[in-house]
């Protein structure tokens, strides 16, 4: 049972008092700062006035930046989905696996992302560009059909054009998959192997294909996980800054970039706030609507 | 968030059940070929990045392409970059006091949540996830203003004092996600013993030494490498708090990677991959070779 504080008031203000002074003010009152901007003007080159205005707000809704933020939330959701797509195989497959087999596939999943994300996605650049892994695997692959082509006697394909993976919308989303792809895996994994598996066998029994039992048992039963990993996938892919930095071209820019932006050259301090702050809210609201899912689910179940 | 689940991992290797030498089952999905290949292809998307720049870090040549010969000759330039080993000498310390301060600062945060009730908990306990779930952008430029603007760091501080502001701005983040590895250790703890230390007439500091911390030593190192790195790995945050004369490994790394993609960079980044990989392994080994010891 908890103690109640007044029991041993010094224990307490000594344990206490440490954290929460902490984060008090080194994180409460720079976010407080910074929402305080949102409602200020730009007077001259480095003086801000707080003056309560709405007028940052009202230019984040203009059609340009609530078309990025529009498509940042695109991008991160495709994000979610290909990564969804992807992990659920995997956390399946190392889920049922012999249990020495799924503590290293555990490791190995988890490894890449102890790496650095700047090194990650660096490395990607030399797999991802006209000169990489990707275009020489498939010219090799052209180069065959097209050899083979002639040899029933049709026309060669002809010469292989590079394709452009780097520097575009789709380089950013192979960027983001990549990069959260760990994200995804391990909570679908943790929730399977929780499940109870003679539901499954049930399903089995009774006649269902593998199928249809995964698309009618695991898929439900394993809803809250499946949704904390579509949450903790998609908020730091929605917040992302560096993948669509490294990655994406001029008309890949995510709301991150913009951000940035504002903060270190348009020195827009004002507006560049008001912009993480809309940020954080969307942040709160998926997260808010993931519990929601989770409070429907466990009162069904 | 996810690291959490490391732990687990490193159980499951300590001690693995005895095999099952039968017949595969209906629900061995790892033995059915299309999520082998599912699994393997993930893992080939995985680690073939990493792999082909680890390997061309050796390759004696500028552009990175096509194999010409083993070298060394781009570690020896990246080891002799000064500023390369300025930066990763910067990022080494600023872990090292994250890691220090985030411990001490995650372990009290979660032996308060775990061990009192007051009023406002709940609220403390929200304030406390949000770090973890704020996006780091926004941290990064709260960070900005706030060391700008409401505490400026003084300028041309003697090393290591110069790099405080990062060191502040990554505990910030840093402690919170300590506190969950460590609050999910302690609610496996017994509470009668700390009542015992104290009928024993144990003080309130020598039950606390003696009794709870050993208890939660795994969770301290788990989140102690967590920590560390946590702080290793940042570039956000640590992009729009470092100044000129206080550039970490990843903000030197990424200028390095604006102005050219040198082979430079592939060695200084297998040394960092390398550094993880060992860190994380020790770690893991630290972690499982507690609750061994203490059975025995």
């Amino acid at each position: 049972m908890e103690q109640s504080w007044k029991q041993a008031k010094a224990a307490f203000a000594a344990i206490a008092a440490p954290p929460v002074l902490w984060l008090l003010l080194f994180f409460l009152i720079p976010i407080a700062v910074i929402w305080a901007y949102t409602f200020g003007e730009n007077v001259g080159p480095v003086t801000i006035d707080f003056t309560g205005t709405f007028a940052n707000y009202a230019r984040a809704l203009e059609p340009l930046y609530l078309g990025i933020f529009g498509k940042s939330i695109v991008v991160a959701g495709l994000t979610t989905v290909l990564c969804l797509i992807i992990g659920f195989p995997v956390a399946l497959a190392i889920a049922f696996a012999s249990p020495k087999m799924k503590a290293w596939l555990l490791l190995l999943i988890m490894l890449p992302f102890w790496t650095n994300l700047l090194i990650r996605t660096f490395a990607l650049i030399a797999v991802l560009r006209e000169q990489g892994y990707v275009n020489f695997a498939l010219e090799w692959l052209w180069n065959n059909a097209s050899g083979f082509m002639t040899l029933i006697g049709l026309a060669p394909l002809g010469e292989y054009e590079p394709l452009t993976l780097l520097y575009n919308n789709t380089a950013v989303v192979i960027g983001l998959v990549y990069v959260h792809l760990p994200f995804m895996v391990l909570p679908l994994y943790s929730a399977l192997d929780r499940m109870d598996r003679s539901l499954m066998e049930a399903s089995l029994d009774l006649g269902a294909g593998h199928l249809r039992t995964i698309w009618a048992v695991v898929v439900p039963l394993a809803a809250p996980g499946i949704a904390s990993g579509v949450l903790i996938t998609f908020i730091p892919a929605l917040g992302a800054y560096l993948t669509p930095d490294l990655l994406g071209g001029t008309d890949s820019q995510m709301i991150a970039n913009v951000i940035e932006r504002q903060f270190k050259r348009a020195n827009d301090w004002p507006f560049g706030a008001a912009l993480s702050f809309l940020l954080m809210y969307l942040t709160f609201i998926a997260i808010a609507a993931q519990a929601f899912v989770q409070r429907k689910a466990e009162r069904r179940g | 968030m996810a690291k959490e689940a490391l732990p687990v991992a490193a159980a499951t290797l300590a001690a693995p059940p005895p095999l099952k030498r039968e017949k595969p089952g209906p629900l061995e999905y790892m033995r059915r070929w299309p999520l082998q290949l599912m699994v393997g292809l993930t893992l080939v998307f995985l680690y073939l990045p990493l792999l082909t720049l680890m390997a061309f870090s050796f390759n004696d040549s500028r552009r990175n392409i096509v194999w010409q010969g083993f070298t060394f000759k781009y570690y020896e330039k990246a080891l002799s970059n000064e500023s390369l080993i300025e930066a990763f000498v910067n990022s080494l310390t600023i872990a090292f006091f994250c890691t220090i301060v985030s411990v001490v600062l995650g372990a009290l945060a979660a032996v308060m949540l775990w061990r009192f009730r007051f009023p406002g908990k709940t609220a403390v306990e929200g304030t406390m996830a949000l770090p973890i779930v704020v996006p780091e952008i926004c941290l990064g430029v709260a960070m900005l203003v706030f060391f700008a603007r409401v505490l400026p760091w003084p300028m041309g501080l003697p090393w290591p004092l110069n790099l405080g502001a990062i060191t502040i701005a990554h505990i910030s983040f840093a402690f919170p996600f300590v506190a969950t590895v460590v609050r999910a250790r302690l609610s496996s703890f017994n509470r009668e013993l700390e009542e015992a230390a104290k009928d024993l007439g144990a003080s309130e500091w020598r039950t606390f030494w003696d009794v709870l911390v050993p208890h939660m030593q795994p969770g301290l190192i788990a989140g102690a490498l967590l920590a560390f790195t946590l702080s290793l790995d940042d570039f956000v945050i640590t992009f729009f708090t470092s100044g000129p004369d206080t550039i970490t490994f990843p903000v030197k790394v990424y200028s390095m990677l604006r102005f050219s993609v040198t082979p430079e960079v592939n060695a200084a980044s297998t040394i960092l991959i390398v550094v993880t990989v060992v860190l994380t392994a020790v770690g893991l080994h630290l972690q499982n070779q507690k609750p061994q010891e203490n059975k025995a």
